[in-house]
């Protein structure tokens, strides 16, 4: 098959049949990537729910040169030949990202004070790059408790925007999903019904794939601020996963091991909870060398990576 | 008097039974279609017809059934959506409890269409005495082999069940109706792809409202020619109008597309006018969704028009002085009423009903209501009614289903045909109704 041409924000990439927008506009990469809160690589279906990734397609094709009626998710909309695509360079897609991401915020505790997340957080950086100066706190906000789901996993749905990541990763890459969303509109919650305990061998994955705080690691919580940790690349011998990891340490110790994620916040591989959860040892590990966070927020701020001025600067403005 | 297909029979009584639906020429289209004409030609009547899917977004049902993927080797599957919940929309229940047969005839025709074997009736949860209804009128039809293997011995064979929905008005959405329906948590598919292609189980799949297919036995019996010889432009044949409100006479109405809406609301064989002789204010012509209009924009198009009861005609003007004829739901608003709390009612409606699966719907109508309840309570600001409008817009246009859409329009219509009340409220502190 041949490749398709489409061009986004002006820039010209040819793709294989069958990629999204937002595949080809990593493909670019820099500014034209538009933000993705629940869009997830590795999850099958996931995507078109946080309207985030939206962008305007000024001419569907070459064949059919009418622009699209209405701003697509870039996520789930697949390239055709002659496609031309605006991101930031359409004051539409600003104008209602910005919406968007005040949507996201209506019911958000903003507790990032007291949350694990902060610093790593995809909805920081969605309001950094696309808030309001000011948010709307007219609204009483809708509010849970937080609850263990199991005992490894803390769930504070006030800060959950409903991406189903943890659902799809609970349904695709474990035995058996014991949570789920429950309720409907701004009513509904991730839990578990009766009070079950999410257990089994990859279910720290979801604390990986949320993209806000909802979902947060017991055996690490308040321990220290992520930013004041260092993340190390490192692996052990796993029978049950790769066992390639990214291990945050305070001086000696291991505060926390996660997966290891790319620049779009997305895990390179799903990690066990042994890997995740048990082997706290420095001992345990050959550590292979600091991991370099190629995000935006506060959490590149680690001492020993400088960051590319370029494309640092490029992202500060955005 | 005007033609009646769908309600012809419709006071006569025990209708509901096998018998009285036989003796009354009933499932004289099956043996017509299955022993006569081959599915393309069932196709065929119908698209030729002009007949446009009653369940809100008038598409036209020939066309859709030719979208239907043959090639695939998958099995074929036909849907009826009976999840009637539209506030104001009252005109499915209308055939399935009174006229059961003449719903499963139009299944077995359209099945019969599309190749499929096994059909399904997805009805409302609340509506479980009409389901009762169905059901027994099923087993009737497996009993006098209307369903079942071999029907009427021609060799075509189709089984048809008959679902409870889960109780979720967005479970009307056509699939979510389909996630529903295998078991799941009813949540819009984001399309595409389309049911036709991807549908129930993963097959290629038609969903079509209760309506629309329980106008199919009569295209069939008549031909298209006399279908579409009913009606105006592009809006042909008869249409339920459920309506309710402030008129004399409420009830399920068959009109034939093109009536003049002055009419329907003032004629005696219609709504019988507004009651105790009050002013007519405002209409919600096609169920919640659909923009309201006051009532010199409902009688009459902005170009002076005698406004019908027609797609083409309740859209004139687009969404600056037009609205939709949707699914038939026909609110009508005497000059008594608040428009602020009737609208405050519709937001309530759309944010409990709201998926909750995509932000501009799951947080955006929640803050509607919210804001609406401030206002028509005394408390709202005039920032309030731009941040209504503004926030209707952010809705509007960026969600995955239509429910989104139906939510903002309400309020972005309201507030441009009623302004004025709006900041009465708020210039009042209360709501002066
Ligand atoms: C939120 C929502 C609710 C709906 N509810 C219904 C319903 O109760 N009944 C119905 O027939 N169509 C409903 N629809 C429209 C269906 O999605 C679909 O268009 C229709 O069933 C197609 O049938 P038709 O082509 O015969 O009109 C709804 C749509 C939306 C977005
Ligand atoms: S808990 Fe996190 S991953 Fe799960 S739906 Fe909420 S935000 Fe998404
Ligand atoms: S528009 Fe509303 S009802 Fe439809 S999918 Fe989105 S959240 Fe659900
Ligand atoms: S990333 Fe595309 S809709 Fe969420």
């Amino acid at each position: 098959m041949p490749l398709l041409k489409l061009t986004i924000d002006n820039i010209e990439v040819e793709v294989e049949p069958g990629t999204t927008i937002m595949n080809a506009a990593r493909k670019i990469g820099g500014h034209v990537v538009p933000p993705a809160m629940c869009y997830y690589s590795k999850l099958e279906g996931s995507g078109g729910k946080c309207r985030t990734c939206l962008v305007k397609v000024s001419q569907g094709s070459f064949k059919d040169n009418r622009p699209m009626p209405k701003l697509v998710a870039s996520c789930r909309t697949l390239v055709q030949d002659g496609m031309v695509v605006q991101n930031t360079t359409s004051p539409e897609v600003i104008e209602n990202r910005r919406a968007i991401t005040e949507f996201l915020l209506l019911n958000h505790p903003l507790d990032c004070p007291v949350c694990d997340q902060a610093g790593e957080c995809h909805l920081q950086d969605l309001s950094y790059q696309n808030g309001l100066e000011e948010t709307n706190t007219d609204e009483a906000r809708r509010t849970f408790a937080p609850i263990d789901i199991g005992n490894l996993i803390k769930l504070h749905m006030n800060r959950c925007i409903l991406c189903y990541r943890c659902v799809m990763v609970a349904d695709q890459i474990t035995d058996s999903r014991v949570h789920g969303v429950l309720g409907r509109g701004d009513h509904s919650e991730i839990s578990t019904l009766i009070k079950k305990a999410v257990d089994n061998d990859f279910s720290g994955n979801m604390i990986d794939v949320c993209p806000v705080g909802a979902l947060t690691d017991k055996t690490f919580r308040f321990k220290s601020r992520v930013w004041f940790t260092r993340p190390f690349d490192a692996h052990r011998k796993c029978t049950k996963c790769s066992g390639k990891t990214v291990l945050w340490m305070k001086g000696e110790e291991i505060l926390r091991v996660t997966g290891r994620k790319d620049k779009y916040g997305e895990l390179e591989e799903f990690i066990c909870n042994d890997c995740r959860f048990v082997y706290k040892q420095p001992k345990d590990w050959e550590i292979e060398g600091p991991r370099k966070i190629e995000r935006h927020s506060v959490i590149s701020q680690n001492h020993y990576e400088k960051l590319d001025n370029e494309e640092n600067e490029d992202k500060i403005e955005a | 008097m005007a033609k009646k297909i769908l309600l012809d029979n419709i006071d006569v009584p025990g209708l509901a039974s096998f018998e009285v639906y036989k003796q009354l020429g009933g499932y004289s289209a099956v043996e017509k279609a299955l022993k006569n004409l081959t599915p393309d030609q069932v196709t065929g009547e119908v698209t030729k017809s002009g007949l446009r899917g009653r369940g809100g977004a008038g598409f036209p049902t020939g066309m859709k059934w030719g979208f239907i993927d043959k090639k695939s080797g998958n099995p074929r599957y036909f849907v009826c959506n009976f999840d009637e919940s539209e506030p104001g929309t009252f005109k499915d229940r209308h055939i399935g409890q009174l006229n059961p047969h003449l719903l499963i005839e139009g299944m077995i025709l359209g099945s019969y269409a599309l190749g499929a074997r096994t059909s399904y009736i997805y009805i409302r949860g609340e509506l479980f005495y009409v389901l009762k209804i169905i059901e027994k009128a099923i087993a009737e039809a497996y009993k006098n082999g209307l369903l079942g293997n071999n029907i009427l011995g021609t060799g075509y064979s189709l089984d048809l069940y008959c679902q409870p929905g889960g109780g979720a008005y967005i479970c009307g959405e056509e699939t979510a109706l389909l996630e529903s329906l295998e078991g799941k948590r009813g949540n819009p598919r984001i399309k595409p792809p389309f049911p036709a292609v991807v549908g129930l189980y993963g097959c290629p799949t038609v969903v079509n409202n209760v309506e629309t297919i329980a106008t199919i036995p009569w295209i069939i019996n008549n031909g298209y020619e006399a279908y579409s010889s009913i009606g105006i432009g592009n809006s042909k044949g008869t249409k339920l109008i459920s309506a309710c409100g402030h008129i004399n006479k409420p009830g399920v109405y068959e009109i034939e597309l093109g009536l003049p809406i002055e009419e329907f609301i003032y004629s005696d064989e219609y709504c019988g006018g507004i009651r105790n002789g009050n002013k007519l204010k405002a209409v919600v012509a096609g169920g919640s969704s659909v923009p309201i209009l006051p009532a010199e924009l409902i009688l009459r198009t902005a170009t002076g028009e005698p406004r019908l009861m027609s797609y083409e005609s309740l859209s004139e003007g687009g969404f600056q002085s037009g609205s939709m004829l949707g699914s038939g739901g026909f609110i009508v608003m005497d000059h008594t009423t608040c428009i602020v709390k009737n609208l405050l009612t519709f937001a309530r409606f759309y944010h409990h009903e709201s998926c909750g699966q995509c932000s501009p719907c799951r947080e955006g109508t929640g803050w509607m209501e919210k804001i609406l309840h401030r206002i028509e309570s005394g408390n709202g600001s005039m920032k309030d009614i731009d941040l209504l409008v503004n926030i209707s817009k952010h809705i509007e246009g960026n969600t995955i289903c239509p429910l989104g859409d139906a939510a903002a329009w309400p309020v972005a219509s309201a507030i441009r045909h009623f302004r004025a009340e709006f900041e009465e409220h708020v210039k009042l502190q209360k709501c002066p109704f």
